[in-house]
């Protein structure tokens, strides 16, 4: 119970984030992008700050066994840089640029009752169905 | 050189949206164990076993009405998407697909991954962000936009 409600905070507490910092904007986004154009340095410092959270949080949870709930951490184990990490990112990063969407904004903006993001979500759902249709053909062959 | 737009430019609001990004992933680390990746969380759905679902459908939830609770309180900010249909539709396969390939997006990698000085996410983060320079300033300076 206290672990779902965990997560529903998180997520609410994310999207208002995301709002807040103007992130949850495509436009303010791809303004960050086009470095060639009027470039808006803003998403830079959305990093900073939830960076600067986000390294105090990985100290403490580090210096601990269990979480706050008495749970273990899963935390990613992948350590190699390879092909798929590479050229995934460079994929995402296409669809970034030309939409000014990633994941999180998208789905806050479908919250919104955007219907633009309601499609890109779709879309994006599609995208991630269509990785593990190849992933299963893959560990079949 | 690079031209600033200090007119769009919001560096409090940005700072301030960026560290409640992080406390959302500091709660979900110190209390749950997990990492805030939201491609991961959400294209994790799709093969999660049932017990393995509610935790991600809340965080998911959470996000989703994020909007109504900003309601609340004040006016949405706005959120303005230029793009037209078949463009919103193939960016958000390319973002889901890679995003999947990749293991994660700009919250996973982004934030947490760099949290941690994961070299991997770090890799990841600086590949996707020079992907989106180039996207844009193609799109926008060499194609004349959509």
């Amino acid at each position: 119970m206290g672990f779902t409600l965990v997560s529903f905070l998180a997520g609410l507490v994310f999207g208002l984030g995301l709002l807040i910092s103007g992130m949850a904007n495509p436009e303010k986004v791809l303004g960050f992008l086009d470095l060639a154009g009027l470039w808006d340095p803003s998403l830079a410092l959305v990093m900073v700050g939830a960076i600067a959270v986000g390294v105090i949080a990985f100290r403490i949870a580090g210096l601990r066994r269990l979480t706050l709930l008495g749970l273990e951490f899963r935390l990613p184990t992948k350590t190699d840089i390879d092909k798929r990490l590479v050229v995934g990112s460079v994929v995402f990063g296409a669809g970034w640029g030309l939409a000014g969407f990633c994941p999180g904004p998208a789905l806050v903006a479908m919250g919104a009752g955007e219907q633009k993001a309601v499609v890109f979500v779709v879309a994006m759902l599609a995208g991630m169905a269509l990785f593990e249709l190849l992933e299963k053909r893959r560990v079949a062959n | 050189m690079i031209d600033v737009a200090w007119a769009q430019f919001t560096p409090w609001t940005a700072l301030a949206g960026g560290a409640l990004i992080g406390v959302a992933a500091a709660l979900l680390l110190l209390f749950n164990g997990r990492i805030a990746g939201i491609s991961g969380i959400l294209g994790g759905m799709l093969t999660a076993s049932p017990g393995d679902m509610p935790w991600r459908a809340a965080f998911i939830i959470g996000l989703l009405v994020a909007p109504l609770g900003w309601l609340m309180l004040s006016d949405l900010p706005p959120i303005e998407i230029e793009a037209g249909y078949p463009v919103i539709i193939i960016a958000g396969l390319l973002v889901g697909i890679g995003t999947r390939y990749g293991s994660g997006c700009t919250s996973g990698h982004g934030v947490c991954g760099i949290s941690r000085f994961s070299p991997r996410s770090l890799v990841a983060t600086a590949t996707f962000m020079a992907a989106g320079f180039v996207t844009v300033y193609v799109v926008k300076h060499q194609l004349g936009g959509f």
